[in-house]
């Protein structure tokens, strides 16, 4: 990693520079769209052709957190900020329940299997394997009856349960990769089990479960129908909101939901751009050996 | 006393990997100060033999004990003892300096008595000038001795390495052989050493145990080895170019001037040489095996007596001497002579064995002795 080389553009070649530079603006096109729109009053967002030059405003952004509800009535506050907060707080604890047990089975399975290893491993992938949509009637009947429907305990173990397949095979992996006889050395030089999984075997997988979070991390961010069915007017995510928004008096108001998006799209873009490096090596993990 | 206080003993170990027999009813003692190779082909249970040892796989019969106690039930961490593997296995988060530092952790001494320690060590095995740099960091040779230092640090009953040189170049190998065998005589501690390259063994071994098939053929000093191999398997496993085997037929023994002399019929040709006293017990027209090592040849005029008369197939150079394969009824033999023999491709030679340098193995391939 020390030594990475940089290529200039030159060596590139410019014909490739700038063939990468339309195919990457052509997929950012609709994300660049959002982010201008969020900027643009009611009448620049509708206006065609589509207008790259106008007199930004803030105006979304404020009507995000206040709306007037009925005409000429008081702004009143809208919740987003509690909202935001739900998707934050339900998506990382969720994610880190889900990484911290699916961090202990992963080992588990690579480094103490049980007769039927595999069985257990694909029972757990086939879990997967449907729509989760699929298991909404006994999940939101269940939920109805142990009072859960609404609450942050619901839904925190419900994405839990959701992450864990996919965290599990993810970590199982990485720890699938390492050098064993790193770990038998540290037997040898006298480290309980423990120390093993914590000093020796976690520290050469950071980068992995890094990657792991993120992929977690996006995937409870963006998830609908089950928070849509699920939380209450306390627990409500943003992806909710965002389509609660659509409806309006006047039609939609493209203008706010473009802020909203803007908004809800920042988390994800910080942590993918503060772990990228880690997100790299987690990807190509095990692709180069010793 | 002390002798007794800290060798290692194995009796009747055995391992058993489901339908496999890896290693089989090993018996084995490394005396305090000893050093024993564990020589062998790969999948002879050589390093299961070692991990055994180190408590990284249970035997599934037999006792192993360290000390005078029986460890067998004890895991690798209560077990005292150090090992160093083949790939090294440092801990690739950790600079050298924790690396070292590692194993003394549960032996909770100070800050200052742990950097003393790791003082010592890096002094000993050149290391410190590259304390702070991670394992990713370090050439082949420099792995090699943190790996060596990361076992000495602490104070363990014995030593284990797994072929702890293969993976260095020529001249690094010559290097570490005459550093490890340093240390090692420095730490009198008992010391089991894997390896499948025979120099290795017979440069730093104090005894060698040739292992094949999950069983020792023999346990002996390099020269014992060298000089008496038990059987026809550890006698064409050292020694390098290979000794050459050639089935024969013993026509008869004489008693001649207090030594034994032997007459056989091999290749199609008769010669008789001097043997131990032990090829007596033979009956004549027993079928054996000869051993001579390609140094034991010598040319010889055609028609002189005891010779064995063989064309030149190829000639290997090998600087100061050269490899001469010789072809007799199909039977290779090779044979080594100075660079200055004057011998060609196709020439018809005789040769003979020196004087007390033929092996005779009787037929179920054990030295006769």
């Amino acid at each position: 990693m020390s030594s990475r080389e940089v290529r200039s553009i030159g060596v590139a070649g410019w014909g490739r520079t700038l063939g990468a530079a339309v195919i990457s603006l052509i997929y950012f096109f609709p994300v660049l769209f959002i982010i201008l729109a969020a900027f643009k009053t009611r009448a620049d967002v509708l206006a065609w052709p589509i207008k790259f030059v106008f007199t930004p405003t803030l105006s979304n952004f404020v009507s995000v957190f206040f709306r007037v509800a009925v005409e000429g009535g008081q702004a009143e506050a809208t919740g987003f900020g509690l909202y935001f907060f739900n998707s934050l707080f339900i998506g990382g604890s969720s994610v880190l329940l889900a990484l911290i047990i699916g961090t202990s089975a992963a080992y588990g399975f690579s480094r103490f299997p049980l007769r039927g290893n595999d069985t257990y491993l694909f029972m757990i992938l086939t879990t997967r394997m449907m729509p989760p949509i699929i298991a909404i009637i006994p999940i939101f009947v269940l939920f109805n009856i142990f009072g859960l429907s609404g609450t942050y305990v619901g839904i925190i173990a419900l994405y839990t349960a959701f992450n864990l397949p996919f965290s599990i095979w993810m970590v199982k992996s990485f720890f699938d990769d390492l050098d064993r006889d790193i770990e038998d050395a540290a037997r040898m030089d006298g480290s309980s089990e423990w120390r093993v999984f914590r000093k020796v075997c976690l520290p050469q997988i950071y980068a992995g479960l890094a990657a792991t979070f993120v992929f977690a991390i996006i995937l409870t961010w963006n998830e609908f129908v089950f928070a849509l069915l699920l939380t209450g007017t306390q627990t409500r995510t943003v992806p909710v909101q965002i389509v609660r928004a659509i409806g309006g008096a006047m039609g939609a108001d493209w203008g706010l939901l473009s802020a909203l998006e803007t908004l809800f799209i920042i988390p994800v873009v910080l942590v993918t751009f503060a772990l990228q490096n880690q997100l790299l090596r987690g990807v190509t993990f095990g692709t180069i050996r010793r | 006393m002390s002798q007794a206080q800290s060798d290692i003993r194995l009796v009747g170990v055995t391992k058993r990997f489901q339908n496999l027999l890896a290693v089989d009813s090993v018996d084995l003692t490394v005396d305090v100060g000893e050093v024993v190779c564990l020589l062998g082909p790969s999948g002879c249970g050589k390093t299961t033999t070692l991990r055994m040892i180190a408590g990284l796989e249970n035997a599934t019969s037999g006792d192993i004990l360290i000390a005078g106690r029986r460890v067998n039930e004890l895991p690798a961490r209560a077990r005292n003892v150090a090992m160093t593997f083949q790939f090294y296995a440092l801990y690739p988060s950790l600079t050298v300096e924790e690396n070292l530092a590692y194993p003394l952790h549960a032996d909770r001494l100070s800050r200052a008595a742990i950097a003393e320690r790791i003082a010592q060590v890096a002094r000993v095995l050149d290391l410190e000038t590259i304390l702070k740099r991670r394992p990713h960091q370090l050439g082949e040779g420099e792995k090699q001795r943190v790996a060596v230092g990361r076992s000495i640090v602490r104070q363990p009953t014995c030593f284990l390495f797994d072929e702890p040189l293969s993976r260095l170049d020529i001249q690094l190998r010559q290097q570490m052989r005459t550093q490890i065998k340093e240390v090692l005589e420095r730490l009198d501690k008992p010391t089991v050493i894997v390896t499948h390259d025979q120099i290795e063994a017979l440069t730093m071994a104090d005894r060698i145990a040739v292992m094949r098939d999950g069983r020792i053929e023999q346990v002996a000093t390099p020269h014992d080895l060298f000089a008496y191999p038990t059987n026809v398997f550890v006698a064409g496993f050292i020694g390098t170019p290979q000794m050459n085997l050639v089935p024969a037929t013993l026509e008869a023994t004489a008693e001649e001037e207090g030594a034994t002399r032997a007459r056989f019929a091999v290749l199609g040709e008769q010669f008789s040489a001097p043997v131990e006293a032990a090829v007596r017990r033979l009956a004549p027209g027993a079928k054996v095996t000869l051993g001579v090592r390609p140094r034991s040849f010598e040319l010889a005029p055609p028609d002189a007596a005891d010779v064995v008369h063989a064309s030149i197939d190829l000639i290997e150079p090998m600087g100061a001497e050269m490899l001469v394969h010789l072809v007799r009824q199909g039977q290779d033999l090779r044979c080594v002579l100075a660079h200055t023999a004057r011998v060609r491709l196709g020439q018809e030679v005789g040769v003979r064995c020196k004087p007390n340098q033929l092996h005779v193995f009787d037929e179920a391939g054990s030295l006769v002795r």
